[in-house]
């Protein structure tokens, strides 16, 4: 019956035959890149096959990662704006860190330079009115602060302690109306005496109208107050007039940028002027005096 | 029954065929005894024999030469299958049409035979024009001659046996 079957079909045996017959030949006869024409072709046909099923895998992913899959991506996209504020909140904290570190080098490296005693100390609160420019800072007498002990930064003075507690100081600035200092104009050496105006400015008082002061002197301390060491810088001439006086009127910008100021350093070398002080308060003058008063 | 005669036929003609193989004229054997065995088993038993015993006696031959196992299978296979159909669909009873069909599936051979060993970059075929006209006419006397004995073979026979019994009686 089977035979039977095989002559009624004869066209497809017939093919069947001569396709084996082609396989068996092509199994032996290389092609030109010296592999086995079956395996070529074999190879060819295969891999169109992989390339089609490739093609349809790939649909497939591309549907389903660019649709199906994107169910979750809301609030995926939710946890990672989460994600990135946290993280933003927190650059902004290292770098607030990298800035406190960067400053608290540059004090180091002023302590060094200055050769002068000091301890660091932080500013934890402004004035309490703005008609006095003072300053709290985290360090008292426990630390060995006292009065009339010169606070610097790494840029030029600061001020001075006028009220020291246990654990904290007041510290008048320079700029405050009531705080003076003795300064000198670095290039001609010429003296006087750098005054508060209350601003953002500084006035140098008290120098002869025939001193050489010209815009863009640097005004440094002199030390003659007692209060703070000689030759720190305070800040630079911005202007110098006439007054029709003995004496010049000059203001001077002030070195130290009293609105960005976050740690500062104390001197804690006594000075001649404080040790004598120690042993006889000053009084308190109706005027600025050198050092200035609260 | 039917199918041992034909592989005996298979063997019969592979047998003279390598015996004959001294017998070359310039290094040409003039006569494929084992094409000649397919067609005429194509032509008398149909295309399915015929392409089975020209599968068979092709792979066969082929194995025990130095070529590409299929080739000849495959040219032989082809042959059958069609000198089969031939058989089937016309009268191949008379010594011309015979000679016709075994000339034209000897063509047919050579051409699916030399067709692919030069396409397939195998074997250099120079001239082959005479040397397959040659083999085609060869074997196509020896195919009508073969049709010719076998059908007349039995007739004499029993003419001969009918001739001896008038005599004794």
């Amino acid at each position: 019956m089977a035979l039977l079957d095989i002559r009624q079909r004869s066209g497809y045996l017939f093919l069947a035959v001569v396709l084996g017959q082609i396989i068996l030949i092509s199994a032996q006869v290389n092609s030109h890149t010296g592999v086995p024409v079956l395996e070529a072709v074999a190879f060819g046909v295969f891999a169109e096959i992989q390339r089609a099923t490739s093609a349809v895998v790939s649909g497939v992913r591309h549907g389903w990662s660019g649709y199906i899959g994107l169910r979750g991506v809301r609030a995926e996209n939710d946890t990672l704006k989460r994600d990135l504020a946290a993280a933003q909140i927190q650059l902004q904290a290292q770098r607030a860190l990298a800035d406190r570190s960067r400053g608290l080098e540059q004090m180091l490296q002023l302590r060094d330079r200055s050769n002068l005693s000091t301890t660091a100390a932080e500013i934890i609160a402004d004035s309490a009115t703005p008609d006095f420019r003072t300053m709290t800072i985290d360090k008292g007498t426990r630390d060995g602060l006292r009065s009339d002990m010169a606070v610097l930064a790494p840029s030029g003075i600061v001020g001075r302690i006028v009220v020291p507690s246990a654990r904290a100081a007041k510290v008048q600035l320079l700029i405050d109306r009531n705080a003076a200092a003795g300064a000198l104009i670095e290039r001609s050496r010429a003296q006087g005496v750098v005054v508060g105006g209350g601003d953002y400015r500084l006035r140098m008082e008290y120098v002869s109208e025939v001193s050489d002061v010209i815009v863009g002197d640097l005004v440094v301390t002199s030390g003659i107050d007692g209060i703070f060491p000689k030759g720190f810088v305070i800040g630079q001439v911005e202007s110098v007039e006439k007054s029709g006086g003995a004496y010049k009127r000059i203001v001077v910008k002030p070195a130290v940028d009293f609105r960005s100021l976050e740690d500062v350093l104390v001197v804690l070398t006594p000075t001649p002027a404080r040790e004598a002080g120690q042993a006889a308060p000053p009084e308190q003058p109706g005027r600025p005096e050198p050092g200035g008063s609260e | 029954m039917k199918t041992a005669g034909v592989i005996l036929a298979i063997t019969l003609a592979l047998a003279l065929q390598t015996t004959l193989a001294r017998f070359v004229i310039r290094g040409t054997v003039a006569v494929d005894l084992v094409l000649v065995v397919v067609i005429y088993v194509a032509l008398t038993s149909g295309p399915v024999t015929g392409l089975l015993s020209g599968t068979l006696a092709g792979l066969v031959q082929d194995a025990l030469s130095s070529g590409v196992i299929g080739i000849g299978g495959l040219a032989k296979t082809i042959v059958g299958f069609l000198a089969g159909i031939i058989g089937t669909q016309f009268i191949v009873a008379q010594p011309l049409p015979r000679f016709v069909v075994f000339f034209g599936a000897t063509v047919l051979h050579a051409l699916v035979f030399i067709g692919l060993y030069v396409l397939l970059d195998l074997r250099q075929f120079p001239s082959p024009v005479p040397a397959v006209t040659g083999q085609a006419v060869g074997n196509a006397i020896v195919g009508v001659i073969a049709f010719q004995l076998v059908e007349l073979l039995p007739g004499a026979v029993e003419r001969r046996r009918a001739a001896r019994s008038r005599i004794r009686r």
